[in-house]
């Protein structure tokens, strides 16, 4: 067994395993640290099959980001999660049925499936000499820069319509006002009281 | 022994069937539901990166660098839906989620 098959058992196994750890543990803060082992795991197996650039990204933008919201939600939302555990073993039965159904029908389909004969000669070959982030930056900016484009516009939207659900202006709170501190005069600010001697205000 | 493009497909097709599962198991916990959502889309980028590589063509990893980002997208906003609905009811069970009477 050579060192990049060993690698991809490794990567794959791991994956999996947390993949499982990740709908089966208790805690569902251990359950996004098990989605980021899952992740970092399949970035592996994107560098070991020669897609660097989305190996990257992967970590980047899953771990750096979504992996990250979802620990901050988890631990924001003060929520008795063992009472939402009820019924775990409940739907056990018929989520395992599905899901060997499921199963059993992808390896049914991967099993009796090959290329066409015509297949593989037809596609194009990568150029060995270009990088893998070259070649995704040559074809994404060019063919398909409109995607790309509607991709930046989903992120906005995504990223306008988060802030818009979350914010809420609060009443009966104080809070700073500068063109008011701004505007205000001495007139204003402070009133000259003559006091007459031996009384009181 | 030579890793081809089978056995990615077959991790591609574990990593889906137990988010699938995970989504029937952990039916009350809206987030563990849209982190199994994660893990599906996750094997499906296995699987376009896959194929992509096998075939020689580029075309499949810009397609999962689009998974990628509605991905992103998706698990934003579902996550400030579920931070509204929380501070408004007080649980994050999913069958208390009937208001609207779906």
């Amino acid at each position: 067994m050579n060192m990049s098959a060993l690698f991809f058992y490794l990567f794959a196994g791991i994956a999996v395993a947390s993949a499982f750890m990740v709908i089966a543990s208790r805690n569902p803060v251990h359950s996004v640290l098990f989605l980021i082992l899952t992740f970092v795991n399949a970035a592996g197996l994107f560098i070991l099959i020669g897609a660097e650039f989305l190996a990257m990204i992967l970590i980047v933008v899953y771990v750096g980001a979504v992996a990250v919201l979802f620990l901050f939600v988890v631990m924001m939302l003060d929520v008795d999660f063992v009472e939402l555990r009820q019924g775990f073993l409940q739907y056990l039965p018929i989520g395992a049925l599905v899901g060997l159904v499921f199963l059993a029908e992808l390896v049914l389909v991967f099993g009796s499936w090959s290329f066409g004969t015509g297949v593989t000669g037809a596609v194009a070959q990568a150029t060995p000499a270009v990088s893998n982030t070259v070649a995704i930056g040559r074809v994404l900016y060019t063919d398909y820069l409109y995607f790309f484009q509607a991709a930046g516009l989903v992120l906005l939207v995504a990223m306008i319509g988060a802030i818009v659900l979350t914010l809420r202006h609060r009443e009966n709170v104080k809070r700073q006002s500068i063109p008011v501190q701004n505007a205000r005069t001495k007139a204003m600010a402070m009133d000259v009281v003559k006091v007459p001697s031996g009384k009181g205000l | 022994m030579v890793i081809g493009l089978s056995h990615y497909l077959t991790v591609a097709a574990i990593l889906f069937t137990l988010g699938t599962l995970g989504i029937f198991l952990n039916r009350k916990n809206v987030i563990v539901i849209l982190m199994s959502v994660e893990l599906i889309l996750l094997s499906v980028n296995i699987n376009l990166v896959a194929f992509s590589v096998f075939l020689g063509n580029i075309t499949g990893q810009i397609f999962a660098l689009f998974v990628l980002t509605v991905a992103a997208a998706e698990a934003a906003i579902g996550l400030a839906i579920l931070v509204v609905f929380f501070r408004n009811r007080g649980s994050i069970a999913v069958e208390d989620i009937n208001t609207m009477k779906g």
